[in-house]
């Protein structure tokens, strides 16, 4: 195609009708690959492989978060498929696994960048199941993201296991019946933090509220200021900041003059890294206010963010999904394998992630097929144990794992660069456990 | 201006050919999925309507992906509100686009140049920042737009019983999704690109042209030149509409994000990597971008071991380990240089490429004086 | 009346950031005509210049960590502290400010080679296509310092002393919740003293002068015979440095990562625009504005009257102004106008 059109070419209608021959020739093949292939999405048939699909942030700022949850799915392809020292294999009980892949199909995968964003993420999920016939898709550490691309999962009828989201919305009001969600939630880490939260600091406090512009930042909100204010707490102020800010100080200052005394960051990621690192130097934590000692909160605690707000996080209080310390015989396995692999322990998000992924491979060995529908059916309700956390249900009616939940504290005196984080509790399930209604939404059908 | 209708149709004939046959020529390039192949006919569009403005009048704006979210809200709301039809959601899409346009085309062409751009840049980032935070109830925020049980669909619900699933999106009981969706995203590609060159040819084009280059000028004669450039300016947000409600045609969810200046910066990207003020360039460079944020991005270290697994294993863990800096996780950094490279040694952008190879090749066999009419060095980007 | 002074002070420091990226931002603009796209780019770097610093001088052996017992895991002792201990200690506390004795001859070198081997070729060309070959070498560079260093932030502390926050409630009389970080007060003065140093190069020299004049009227100043090519890499160096400072000094307050520079970008064009291209005042003036308003804005009694009034407001700052003065606060016409 020139600007000014004039080809030259003497076979130049020879190839477009040659073309238009070969689309119209090649149409209905298109059409009919879905309607008469396979009797579900993706179907491998007689294949001696299958495919999964990891969706991890490769760029961006989560973009070390979604290289740890790379590494984690890497692991867990290798040890289904019997290579390596098998890690949770060896403790995961009730297990149908057998270290040979997946229904005696060997295990590869494909991967790709969700950006953080929810439309790149829905384009690379589509390439996955459009292109590399994946049979699921995990991975994630946004909720936004993971609510976009699980819906799209729905539609698709790929079954979705999500990575790291902590919104109550991914398995509360945008649930789907294809999409399962290991990780806990914000609700989850208020009622966690509560009881640890009145013992450390007593029943009189001031909290004031920082949080982040949009959904997940309103539900951690919500889930803390109901918490605290059940422990008597008052609730001075909550105000929301932009998300990415970057300089904070003209929110960080008004808390000096408000009278509070505990302040409650509702921020992950680089938000959280740099509201908390400010008001650490705006001397917040040295203050005293109401004649207590001032504190700060932040309910979701990432190890892998932690670092980047360096000292900044000795002392302070959050929730945690899992950490590599826990002494349990699952944590201990896997910890094991992942750092003899990678030479650093795993995150929490490459633990939801190495979990999901065992879990995905567990069920379709349990249901005796990869067609969803029952796939879905020995997820749901599935109870477990050996993964950490202690013994875990995957709860039929909203797809959200029960299991306990970490109450953390920044380690004043780490004894490793890895030792950032110290268990203070670990708050059982019965705590946590939520009346799956009260968020409203519906699953959708098995299926699509 | 040589070219008449002839060759024009020519032209539009051959264009039509390789888009509609898409599928089949990007096989060997591992494009051929529904997906990527709706997302280049979709960004065509709207690279193909920014050039418009930016190609034809040189005014740069920053903003033009306000238009492309806002034509994605309108469309899921009409899925929402009243048919999974996808017409009406582009009739609507289109719409809303335009009359956003209107508003800040009618502000933002007070000024020119650079103070244009940011007054641009400004409107978009404000509607992006909304749209993420306090207008969540209209566009749900960072999780985007999303069809649910409970819209009412007046429409539809006349004709058929909600199923118990979620509804896709249709053209009359065509579902939108997969090749079909590629089809009507590539025929409505094709009619974007007819009207495209038919205002390339106007005299309106030539008026938008004579703004170009020499604004001053035009004013002087004693012609007014802001409604043709308010004009264009309308209609290259609708063509951005178009765009966006095709994007929730075919998969319907609107995210703030597409609202973000990154998103702006990036069909600019698409146009001057292509080739500003050439028909076809904006919609090279599109699917150039794409292609590498699709496909680049997907490589993986074992994806490339396969791929060297004929070279002798030393040397492909060392080509494995060089090229998976440029892949995967790193597929930024070969877009980075892919930009460099191409403005430093193409300054009319892959389309002077294309030229170049193509009089290369007839002059030798037969030379020939080569008049361009739309030539790309000769026109300065503003 | 307390809160009010905190926002006015919060206005100040954020102003001095945006003022000094902009700085740089505009002269390049002014002289060299250049819309570089790169200019986060160069802030980002500057602040990796310090991040190096720090990893030079914590540059350790790795001594087996015997907390860890599940792996074989290494804990890091730098080899300053094993050669010095307590002056060793000194100086890795002091670390981002000793940046500054690198970040200059590193930011001097990367703005000669990018203008000699770059920005060079592109004077003459659309703007277009210098944003586009700019906003490629800015992904290039945030790319191979994201290789290097990876995504996530790397926290730089300030030296112990400047660490805790100043009293300045008791020093004016003020309340006692009228507190502020050193560091930050430290960074207001120090973009004040480059800001005045850039103002007195430029009015008081020789070589400032002919740059003012080649910023007026390239073409008299090259037919004087002046080397007026030589005069402009200086003056891209100078921007680069401006720039990388800013990304030094601004370290403890924002942990560095690969894409601060990105974040800063659209906000120093806007704050360049505002202020009127080419106006050195006046980029200055826009970035002091911009982040008082900003402060302002955010206060919880303005955001109940308008809610996410701190979203937008530097936008809707930015469009008010250029559309009630066409070449924003101190614009000269002709520069940028088409």
């Amino acid at each position: 195609m020139t600007k000014d059109g004039k080809f030259d070419f003497s076979r130049r209608s020879l190839l477009r009708a040659g073309a238009a021959t070969g689309l119209v020739a090649a149409t209905p093949t298109f059409f009919m690959r879905n309607a008469f292939g396979a009797e579900f999405r993706n179907n491998p048939g007689n294949a001696s492989e299958v495919k999964l699909g990891f969706n991890v942030p490769q760029t961006g700022p989560y973009s070390e978060e979604g290289k740890d949850e790379l590494r984690a799915f890497k692991l867990a392809v290798k040890h289904l498929n019997g290579e390596g020292d098998g890690g949770m294999l060896n403790t995961f009980t009730p297990s149908s696994l057998k270290g040979n892949g997946i229904l005696g199909k060997k295990v590869s995968y494909a991967t790709g960048d969700t950006q953080t964003k929810s439309d790149a993420a829905r384009a690379s999920a589509k390439r996955m199941i459009e292109k590399e016939q994946v049979l699921m898709i995990s991975g994630g550490s946004s909720s936004g993201v993971a609510i976009a691309v699980q819906s799209l999962c729905q539609e698709e009828g790929v079954i979705f296991m999500a990575g790291l989201t902590h919104s109550n919305d991914t398995t509360g009001k945008d649930k789907r019946r294809y999409g399962f969600r290991h990780f806990f939630n914000a609700y989850m880490s208020g009622r966690a933090l509560g009881p640890v939260l009145e013992k450390e600091y007593g029943k009189e406090r001031r909290a004031y509220h920082l949080t982040a512009d949009y959904t997940w930042g309103w539900t951690q909100e919500e889930s803390m200021k109901d918490t605290t204010e059940q422990l008597g707490w008052q609730t001075v102020a909550t105000v929301k900041t932009p998300v990415g800010a970057g300089d904070f100080s003209q929110y960080i200052t008004p808390v000096l003059n408000s009278g509070a005394d505990v302040l409650i960051l509702n921020h992950y990621g680089k938000d959280m890294i740099n509201s908390l690192t400010q008001a650490v130097q705006f001397g917040l934590r040295d203050r005293q206010a109401n004649g207590k000692n001032f504190e700060i909160v932040v309910p979701l605690f990432s190890r892998l963010m932690a670092q980047g707000a360096g000292d900044a996080i000795k002392g302070i209080l959050g929730s945690t999904n899992w950490n590599w310390s826990l002494q349990d015989e699952g944590s201990q396995a896997f910890v094991k394998s992942f750092g003899a692999e990678y030479g650093a322990p795993p995150s929490m998000a490459a633990h939801t992630c190495y979990v999901q992924t065992l879990l995905y491979a567990n069920a379709c060995e349990m249901a005796g097929t990869f067609y969803p529908p029952e796939v879905i059916k020995a997820l749901e309700g599935f109870k477990f144990d050996g993964m950490g956390n202690g013994p875990t249900e995957y709860r039929a009616e909203d797809h959200q794992c029960f299991k306990d939940v970490l109450v953390v504290r920044g380690n004043q005196n780490p004894t490793s660069q890895f030792d950032l984080l110290q268990v203070v509790e670990q708050t059982p399930r019965s705590q946590v456990e939520y009346d799956w209604k009260i968020f409203g939404g519906e699953l959708g059908p098995y299926k699509v | 201006m040589k070219n008449g209708t002839m060759n024009d149709l020519t032209r539009f004939a051959i264009f039509a050919g390789v888009v509609l046959a898409m599928p089949l020529w990007l096989e060997p390039l591992g494009a051929n999925y529904p997906d990527l192949l709706q997302k280049f006919a979709i960004y065509g569009i709207f690279a193909i309507g920014f050039n418009i403005l930016f190609g034809l009048t040189g005014y740069l704006s920053f903003g033009h992906a306000a238009f492309l979210g806002i034509g994605s809200y309108a469309a899921v709301w009409s899925f929402k509100l009243f048919t999974m039809n996808a017409i009406p959601a582009v009739i609507f899409g289109v719409l809303f686009a335009g009359l956003l346009a209107y508003v800040i085309g009618f502000l933002s062409l007070r000024r020119t140049g650079i103070y244009f751009s940011i007054l641009t840049l400004a409107f978009a980032q404000m509607s992006y920042n909304l749209a993420y935070s306090v207008l969540t109830p209209i566009t749900n925020g960072e999780t985007g737009l999303q069809l649910s049980q409970q819209d009412p669909r007046i429409i539809d619900s006349l004709f058929v019983e909600a199923g118990a699933g979620l509804p896709s999106t249709n053209l009359f009981g065509m579902k939108m999704s997969g090749y079909p969706g590629f089809y009507f995203c590539a025929v409505m590609l094709i009619i974007c690109f007819f009207i495209s060159m038919r205002i390339f040819r106007s005299p309106f084009g030539l008026m938008l042209k004579g703004i170009k280059s020499n604004q001053n000028r035009m004013n002087y004669t004693g012609l007014n030149t802001r409604p043709y450039a308010l004009t264009a300016f309308v209609i290259s947000g609708m063509y951005a509409g178009l765009a966006g409600s095709l994007l929730a045609v075919t998969d319907p969810l609107a995210g703030a994000e597409r609202m973000q200046w990154t998103a702006s910066g990036e069909v600019v990207l698409m146009t001057i990597l292509g080739g500003v003020g050439t028909l076809v360039g904006p919609m090279i460079g599109a699917g150039l971008i794409k292609y590498f944020e699709n496909i680049f991005s997907a490589f993986n270290n074992n994806v490339l071991a396969d791929i060297f697994s004929f070279l002798p294993d030393s040397v492909s863990e060392v080509v494995v380990s060089v090229l998976g800096l440029f892949v995967g996780s790193g597929w930024h950094l070969t877009l980075g240089l892919l930009f460099m490279v191409v403005v430093i040694f193409l300054p009319g952008g892959i389309m002077e490429g294309i030229d170049r190879v193509i009089s290369k090749f007839r002059s030798s066999r037969q030379p020939v004086a080569d008049n361009k009419t739309v030539s790309s060095q000769n026109q300065p980007g503003e | 009346m307390d809160a009010i002074f905190l926002q006015i002070l919060n206005g100040l420091d954020k102003g001095a950031a945006y003022a000094l990226i902009a700085l740089g931002l505009t002269l390049v603009f002014g002289t060299l005509g250049i819309v570089n796209f790169a200019h986060g780019a160069l802030f980002m770097l500057g602040a990796f210049c310090a991040v190096s610093l720090n990893k030079l001088m914590t540059l350790s052996t790795k001594v087996e960590d015997t907390s860890v017992t599940l792996f074989k895991a290494y804990k890091e002792q730098p080899y300053l502290e094993i050669w010095f201990p307590d002056m060793g200690h000194t100086l890795i506390e002091y670390s981002v400010p000793l940046s500054i004795l690198l970040a200059i001859p590193v930011m001097i070198l990367v703005g000669i080679a990018m203008e000699r081997g770059l920005i060079k070729h592109f004077y003459k060309r659309a703007h277009a296509d210098q944003i586009l070959v700019t906003f490629g070498l800015a992904i290039v560079i945030q790319e191979v310092i994201k290789a290097y260093f990876g995504a996530n932030p790397i926290p730089q502390t300030a030296p112990e002393i400047l660490s805790g926050s100043a009293d300045i409630g008791s020093w004016l009389g003020l309340g006692q919740n009228v507190v502020y970080p050193w560091w930050r007060i430290v960074y207001l003065l120090f973009s004040g003293v480059v800001i005045f140093g850039v103002f007195a190069f430029l009015q008081f020299t020789t070589y400032g002068m002919v740059v003012r004049a080649g910023m007026r009227d390239r073409e008299t100043v090259g037919l004087l015979g002046i080397n007026i090519e030589r005069r402009f890499t200086l003056v891209f160096a100078l921007a680069t440095i401006v720039a990388g400072l800013a990304g030094v000094m601004y370290t403890p307050v924002l942990p560095p990562d690969y894409h601060m520079g990105m974040d800063f970008l659209v906000l120093s064009f806007v704050v360049v625009v505002v202020g009127g291209m080419g106006s050195l005042g006046g980029a200055v003036l826009a970035g002091f504005l911009l982040g008082i308003i900003q402060s302002f804005a955010s206060m919880t009694e303005v955001k109940a009257v308008l809610p996410g009034i701190d979203q937008i407001v530097i936008y809707l700052v930015a469009v008010v102004i250029l559309l009630v003065l066409p070449r924003g606060l101190m614009g000269r016409a002709g520069v940028m106008d088409d």
